[in-house]
Parts: structure tokens; sequence; C-alpha cells
């Protein structure tokens, strides 16, 4: 991490969006992690998304683990409140925020260490609970603030930089997310920020649970020939399902062989550009399928795997007040004297 | 029989029920306790149950005392022997001069019984199999039979129970009917067979007065409402599950929008307890009131979280149902085991704040007070009850709430602050209690974010290793919580009749049988000032105490003199002068053990010094 800000000196002629803010409104601190890391590219796209779609940056909530991944939420979104929980447990503390004010946008930013190993269970009854959040898994198959080990998604026959072979079966995290009901269930690439930035904003659109699974390869530690993980390999096996060509509050919905726009809770529509021949990507199973079918043959299915457009909440199965709970007060929360005299009479 | 006297006593005996698990018993056992409540007497029951939901034995023990006393006494008056798989041990227990209330279905050998105690034989079984087909029925009834002959026996008002089936079963006119029935079977066999009535008696007195009924955990549960929590995570683990299934029957009376019937708070039943504490963080750090109630087992998974919400900041409030410890330990019994383990929770250098709740006004208050304090110092604060509160339903005070209470929400600065230009440091001590001031996300476009993080940081929040912010951050921390002890509920104070050089310091559930030993002790000449503790960390009164005392003695229901540690570690006392009392076999404390401990301590401090030739080597 770092306290070195950036300058906050300001082009006038750099372009606002509806709020008021110019890109640079949604930067962070400079980024410590290493030259070329996959996880820039990401704080990028997640920068570049939350200005497009002209959130308000104080209004999102950035939470994270422990390791490479979650640091990224002190290097964007600098004018949002940032926790830096502990690790693998970013799913439950989010949760709790959550449901203290539903207004806020829940980003959570972790690593496949931070969702697969240590936070494999958080990651999963998060998903189960459907929690408005777009979670972010920066995936590099490998631990590289402790240099080097492999991680639980590191693909079965994969060779370390030390060349160690690693033996253990992957956690497919986006299978699981399927598997669990997550919502909204995709993978990107650090390396294709064409592809990633609409991937987020779809996700921080949707009505619940949406999971993003991004590839970003380990310049230091995971970048070598045997490693499935590395640019090159990810570039060469990377099978896009779909693509976003773009999200607006448009009022016309059109569906075709090649387009299918998808409307989703707050009224926004995507539009997704159809790329595999006959997937469709509000059937679960079939995105399960299609997910497990491209790992058998080596590839690794990219884009909106699974939405579901008309996804509710956590706040709407436990049916909570719009009123954010952290804004109630004494004449709302305290049933008061009366009430209690009426419980102490019911209690002899 | 012949040489003991047996035991003749009215409002002022023990009953021992000893059923098995599952059989319906434990509805009936609290109808004898609330109906000798109803006529005026004081009760304390005490649940003793296994961890096992059918088969395993159980008891239920009342003490019926006009006196007050609400303490368990130790020894039985009365055994209500119910359960052939404990019926040595049973027997065992009645005090001689005592009696024996058994079913005698199946004749038993003479051998089988003790013969300085009355036995009453009742043939319970054989009269429900006559009276009733269905084998259910046979079960259920027998317990209500039971009642009705032990109402008959000691004389308590069949009235006042058929008063208690009317409110319970209100609207189910049949199960009401057949309830009354078996009651009334009871009681006319005892009638005709058993020569009511026994040496024990209940007789109506006027003893109970505006005082309710209520378990601990229930009445900390309406205190979260109360106090304005908004946010309950939790994992089941006896004996707190009660608190969080309290909170939800609560909140679904009191707490849904009387317009749209949305709910002002939500509930979650958590994966574990790690998440649990972790929701209770997220909410705390985002502005509501958060809380969890759990039990030792689940503490010690939340150690890691609670030390982030110590360094962090973050309100948190815990509920502690104390259990038998260590590991597993004793699930169903109780103790005061985990003082230590939750006032220093976590690893480094942390303290954390614990309220110790006597009973269920307590719990009720300190619930409420914690929500506030949590709020106030930006930390983690637990209230520490245990089993014995918690899982039994105790006469206490009446709960009281005023409606100009203002809930405290601490130092959160407001946009509107934020916008005066007022400086905003997140870890920094402007206001000279230790105590920063936070903001919550999404208050200000451009000032008052900042990051949350368990690693060290500057005043400003900003990420920094260097000493002298590690430094001033956790003096900082420490100043707090030394701040803390000026706000916590100060320790009560009863000093005894006459001068003493001798004191006595207690906590939570002791209090009951404290209450009744120090008049004991006083009664044969050994008067105690006491001290009883509400809180940790402590004000300068109790050193003040221990400093005004030669001796103090630390009663407490734990094996290390946890209490104890804490009191030398805290307060830097001389440990010779802290004379450690102890009770951990996970049954509550009686007032006997209590002041049979201190007096025999007491006569070997009197002990003349050894003589001159054992001293020389």
């Amino acid at each position: 991490m770092t306290y070195i800000a950036k300058p906050r000196l300001h082009h006038p002629s750099l372009e606002k969006n509806k709020v008021g803010y110019t890109r640079r409104d949604y930067e962070g601190k400079v980024s410590t992690l290493c030259a070329g890391c996959g996880h820039d590219s990401i704080s990028a796209a997640i920068i570049q998304a939350c200005w497009q779609l002209d959130v308000e940056p104080h209004r999102v909530a950035k939470l994270s683990g422990i390791g490479c991944s979650s640091k990224t939420p002190d290097y964007f979104l600098g004018a949002s409140h940032g926790f830096n929980t502990v690790h693998g447990r970013m799913p439950s503390v989010l949760t709790g925020a959550a449901l203290a004010n539903r207004e806020l946008l829940y980003l959570g930013v972790s690593g496949d260490g931070d969702s697969a190993s240590i936070g494999l269970g958080q990651f999963a009854h998060a998903m189960r609970r459907g929690v408005r959040m777009v979670y972010i898994v920066e995936n590099n198959g490998v631990y590289g603030l402790t240099k080097g080990q492999f991680s639980a998604t590191a693909d079965r026959g994969s060779v370390s930089k030390k060349k160690v072979v690693n033996n253990d079966s992957p956690v497919d995290l986006v299978g699981m997310a399927l598997q669990l009901g997550a919502t909204y269930v995709a993978r990107g690439f650090s390396g294709d920020k064409a592809q990633l930035v609409p991937l987020i904003e779809g996700a921080i659109r949707h009505g619940g649970a949406a999971f993003l699974d991004v590839i970003s390869p380990c310049v230091a530690f995971n970048n070598h020939e045997g490693s499935t993980r590395s640019y090159d390999h990810v570039r060469a096996h990377n099978e896009a399902l779909n693509r976003i060509d773009f999200i607006d509050l448009a009022p016309e919905v059109q569906s075709s062989a090649e387009v299918i726009d998808l409307r989703q809770s707050d009224g926004s529509v995507m539009r997704l550009r159809k790329l595999h021949a006959g997937h469709d990507p509000t059937d679960r199973a079939a995105a399960l399928a299609v997910n497990q079918a491209m790992q058998a043959q080596g590839e690794v299915a990219t884009g909106l795997l699974y939405v579901d457009p008309a996804a509710r909440d956590l706040h709407a199965a436990l049916g909570t007040v719009a009123k954010p709970l952290n804004q109630l007060g004494e004449a709302e929360l305290s049933p008061g004297a009366a009430a209690l005299a009426r419980i102490n009479a019911g209690l002899r | 029989m012949s040489v003991v006297k047996r035991i003749e006593a009215v409002n002022d005996f023990v009953v021992k029920f000893a059923n098995v698990n599952g059989s319906g018993s434990a509805s009936a056992n609290e109808l004898f306790a609330k109906a000798v409540l109803r006529m005026g007497v004081p009760v304390s029951p005490r649940n003793i149950f296994p961890s096992n939901i059918q088969g395993l034995p159980t008891w239920y023990e009342v003490r019926v005392s006009e006196k007050g006393w609400l303490g368990r006494r130790g020894g039985i008056d009365m055994m209500v022997a119910m359960n052939p798989q404990t019926w040595e041990q049973d027997l065992r227990e009645i005090e001689p001069g005592g009696y024996l209330f058994y079913d005698s279905t199946r004749p038993l050998p003479a051998s089988a019984f003790r013969d300085d105690i009355t036995v009453i034989a009742m043939p319970v079984t054989a009269i429900c199999n006559a009276t009733y087909e269905d084998p259910r029925q046979r079960t259920l009834f027998k317990n209500i039979m039971v009642l009705g002959a032990l109402a008959a026996l000691m004389e308590v008002d069949t009235a006042v129970i058929e008063k208690l089936f009317s409110e319970q079963y209100r609207g189910k006119e049949r199960l009401l009917e057949s309830n009354v029935r078996a009651l009334q079977a009871g009681a006319s066999f005892a009638r005709e067979h058993l020569k009511p009535p026994i040496g024990l008696r209940v007789k109506r007195a006027d003893a109970v007065g505006e005082r309710i009924f209520i378990d601990g955990n229930a009445a900390a549960a309406l205190g979260c409402v109360y106090g304005g929590a908004t946010v309950c995570a939790w994992y089941p683990i006896t004996p707190s599950s009660s608190v969080a299934e309290a909170f939800i029957g609560y909140c679904k009376k009191l707490r849904h929008d009387p317009a749209s019937g949305e709910a002002r708070y939500a509930i979650i039943q958590a994966e574990d307890e790690i998440a649990s504490i972790g929701m209770v963080v997220g909410a705390g750090w985002n502005g509501a009131r958060a809380f969890t109630a759990t039990s030792g087992p689940g503490v010690s998974l939340m150690t890691e979280f609670i030390g982030l919400a110590y360094f962090a900041e973050i309100p948190v409030t815990i509920i502690n149902v104390q259990r038998g410890g260590p590991s597993t330990g004793m699930p169903t019994r109780t103790q005061q085991a985990d003082l230590i383990s939750s006032a220093y929770a976590s690893h480094g250098d942390t303290k954390h704040v614990l309220l110790l709740p006597q009973d269920p006004k307590e719990c009720f208050e300190f619930a409420a007070a914690a929500l506030d304090l949590a709020d106030r110092l930006q930390t983690p604060v637990f209230v520490m009850t245990d089993l014995d509160i918690g899982m039994n339903q105790r006469l206490c005070e009446p709960f009281e709430w005023d409606d100009e209470r203002r809930y405290d929400r601490g130092k959160v600065m407001s946009a509107a602050e934020l916008e005066t230009g007022r400086e905003f440091a997140r870890y920094k001590d402007v206001d000279g209690d230790g105590i920063p001031w936070r903001t919550l996300p999404g208050t200000h476009p451009t000032q008052g974010a900042y990051f949350t993080r368990g690693t060290t940081r500057d005043a400003h929040a900003r990420y920094s290793e260097a000493g002298p912010d590690y430094v001033y951050n956790v003096q900082r921390l420490l100043k707090k919580f030394t701040f803390a002890a000026a706000l916590v509920p100060p320790p009560e104070v009863r000093a005894a009749a006459r001068r003493t050089r001798l004191g006595v310091i207690y906590f939570g559930s002791t209090a009951p049988a404290m209450d009744e030993a120090l008049v004991s002790l006083e009664k044969a000449g050994i008067p105690l000032d006491a001290m009883r503790l509400r809180a940790f960390p402590f004000p300068a009164s109790v050193n003040e105490f221990i400093d005004t005392h030669d001796q103090v003695f630390v009663v407490e229901q734990n094996r290390d003199a946890q209490m104890r540690q804490l009191l030398v570690n805290e307060l830097e006392v001389d440990p010779a002068r802290l004379v450690p009392v102890l009770h951990y076999d996970g049954t509550p404390i009686t007032a006997r053990a209590i002041a049979q401990s201190i007096t025999r301590r007491i006569h070997q401090f009197a002990v003349a010094p050894a003589p001159a030739k054992e001293r020389t080597r």
C-alpha cells in the first residue's frame, strides 16, 4: 500500500460525466503493485466503468480481504470509503455493510487465495444470500504477496516459477457461483479491457449478487512457460461467449440471432452480442455446461455466462424498509415505555 | 425414618424434578414454578439439561423462598424421581428428612429406598394407561397428573394452575379442558391415597410484588431492540441461540413499519461465528447498531475480527452467554470462564470492555448500554452473561425505559460538519479522551473518505509502518480504554453491618447466591463488605475497595480465578490480598458453598503461628 497521493491537478479540458466528475476523480493513490500487474488493469477498468455509468464516487463502498488484489481498492475511487478487512472474510463484512445501508454500491475486491482458499466458505455463502454487490476476484492462480505459492485456482499440471507441478484440482469460482445462486456471473481477462469494462458495468447495474472472475496474470510469479495464467496462455485460450455492446437506459428491447437485449431491475438495458452459437445467458444450467465443456478442452470461457436480469437481493428477501437501517432513529427503533409496561405485565 | 424428623417448611424448600429429556416434562415443571410464583411466593427454577434432544436425563430444580433467595441453595427437600436411569443418584441427593415422590407402577424392592426420607408412591403410568388410549397423551398427561398430585400434597392452589392453563391454551378449548381434567385426576388421587399435606407447603404470600419472571437471553434480546440494534448476525450455539431467537420474536412484534409492514431490522443466521462477527463489523463500520450472540467457542473463532474491530475502531456488541469450557467443554452447563479470553481477545496488545449483568434486568439494561458504549468508544463491547442467567427464568425487577433517552451514536462527523471546514483525521485524538472522530461511507462527495484497515496507519488513516505512528495509535487506544472505566456501569458496594477488614468481590450470576451467603456469614459472626463488579475496565473505586481491606475474597465460577487475574494484572494488586473462592463443576454456585469456603479460609487465617522448631528450616 502507499501513502503517495496522485497530484490533484486536473486539466481543464478533461471531459466530465453527467454527475460532473472527470475520469481523474475516480482514481486513487499510486499503485504499489509490480509494473505490468494485471490487477492495475482491473483497477483502470473499474475507474472507467464507474465514470461511464455516472456513479458518484462517494456512493461506493470498496471492501477487500488480504493480498495483492485486496490492496487495489486504495488505487481507485479515492473519494470512496474503503475497508481492507481480514484474509478471506471480505464477504461477511460487505454483507453487514450492505445491511446497514442499502443505498450504496458495494464493490468487493478479492483474490484467488482470498476467495478460493481461506475465504471459500464466505464466498459461497455471500453468493447464496444474494447480497447486492459487485464481487470481483482478481484471479492469478498464485500467492503473489508471499512470493509465488500456488493458490487453489491453479490448474492441475500447471508449473510454478520454481518448477513445482501443481497436483491439486482447481477451484472454479465461476462454476461455484453459478451453482450457489449468484445472479450475474461473468469471466473477464485483465488483458482485454474492451470486454472487461462493460462486464463491470453490467454488474454495477445488476440488482443482486454479481460475480466477476477476472484472470489477471501475475507478472512476478506466474507469467512463465507452463503456467496456465500467463498473458500468453490466456490470450491463446480465451474463448469469449459474447460481448456487451452497450448499457443504457434504452426504451426499446430487441432480440435476434446475433444480439439479445436484457433489461435489468434498475431499468437499464444491456445489449449482448452473441459470439458462441446457442449460448443463452439467461440459462443457468447452460452456463454451467458451457463453462465445463470449455474447461475440458483447455479453453477459458469469458464474457457474461449467466444473468438473471430480474434478480432480487437480500434486502428484498428480508423485507427491510427502504430507508437505510443506519439512518433510523429512536422513534423508529425503540418501542417505547408504554410497550415495555405491557411486556412487563405479560411476564408476571 | 424413625430417628430423622421429616422436614417441615412453609414457602422455603427445594423441589427437584428428575425427568427424561424430550418427555414433555419441561412445561409441566415450569407450571409448578409459575403457580407458586402466582401465589406470591418467589421461586428460582433451574434447568439442568444435557446436550441432547431425547432420551438423556434432565432435571428441573425449583427453589421456593418467601425470603426471596434466588440463588441455588444446595440440597434437595423433595425429589420427584421420574427417571429410572438416575434413580440412585437422585435418591442420594435428598436431604435427611426429605421426601421422595415416584412412579410406583413397577414395584421396587425396599432396598431401593432410604429409611430417612418420606416416600410418596403414585402409580402414575398405570393411572395414565387406564385413562388414555393414545400413547402420546399417556406421556404428556403423566406430567400434568404429577403436577396435580404435587399441588394437593403441597397445598398449591389448583385454581392458579388452571388459570395458567387458560392463558396458555387461549382459543384451544379442548386442550385446556383435557389438561384441567388430568390435573384434577392427579389431585384427587393424592387427596384420596397420599394423605396430604406433607411437611413442605406453599402458603399464599405477598413477596413477589411488581417483579417479572424472564430468562436473561430474552431480556438481552429485548435490550437490543430497545437499544436500537438493527443488524443481528448469529450462528446457533448453546446456550446463546435463544438470544437471537428472542430478538427475532420481539422484532416481529415491535419493529415493523406500521404502514408498510416492512422490517426495521435485518437478521442473518450466518454460516459460522466468523461470518457473524464479520457482518457485525461491516454493519458497525457503516453506522448501524449491530450485535451477535455467542458462547465461548464462538468467541474463540471470532478473535481475529475482534482484534480488527479493536484496532480499526469499529463498534461491535457481543453477547457472550458463557458455558463450561475449554473446547466443547460442558455445552449445557454454566461457568464464568471466558473472562480472560474475552477481555484480551485477539493477537497483539488488546483490551476489551466487558459488562457483567447479574440478572435479566441487567441483561436488558447492559445490552442497550453496550450498543451505546460500542458507538461511543468505537470498539467491541462484551455483555458477559452465562447459562445460569441466560437460560433460566429468573425473578427480577421490571424493565424500565425512559422515552426521553437518546442513543449515544458517538463521534460521527456529518456532511454539514465536514462542510464547515472542520478538520477530519480519522485516528487523531482531538478531544483528549483517546476517541477519534469517524465518518460513515457515503457522507460527503469530497471530504471525509478514508481507508479502514487492520494494518498500522497514521492519524489520517494513511498506511504507515513508522514506529512513532504505531506508538501514537496504540497509546491512544490505551487512553481510550482507561477513559472507558468512567463510562461503564460502576460497581455496587454494600457495607457490612459492623466494621470489618474483610471484603468480597463478586459479579454476574454469583450475585443471588452471594446475597444469601453474606447474610448467613454475618449471622455466623463473619461480616463482609461486598463489591459487585459490573464492568471491566475497573474504575478507581475497585482499587480503593481492595486497599481498604486486609483480605478480599474473589468469588467466581471458573478454575483459574480469572477475575482475580484481571484484578491483579490491571490494578497491580498484591496477589496475596485477593483470596480466590472458586466453583466450577458446571452447576450454578450455591450460597452454602460460598459461606463454607469463606468460613474455612477465615479459620485458616486465624490459625496460630506454627511452633518455632518447625519454622527453623
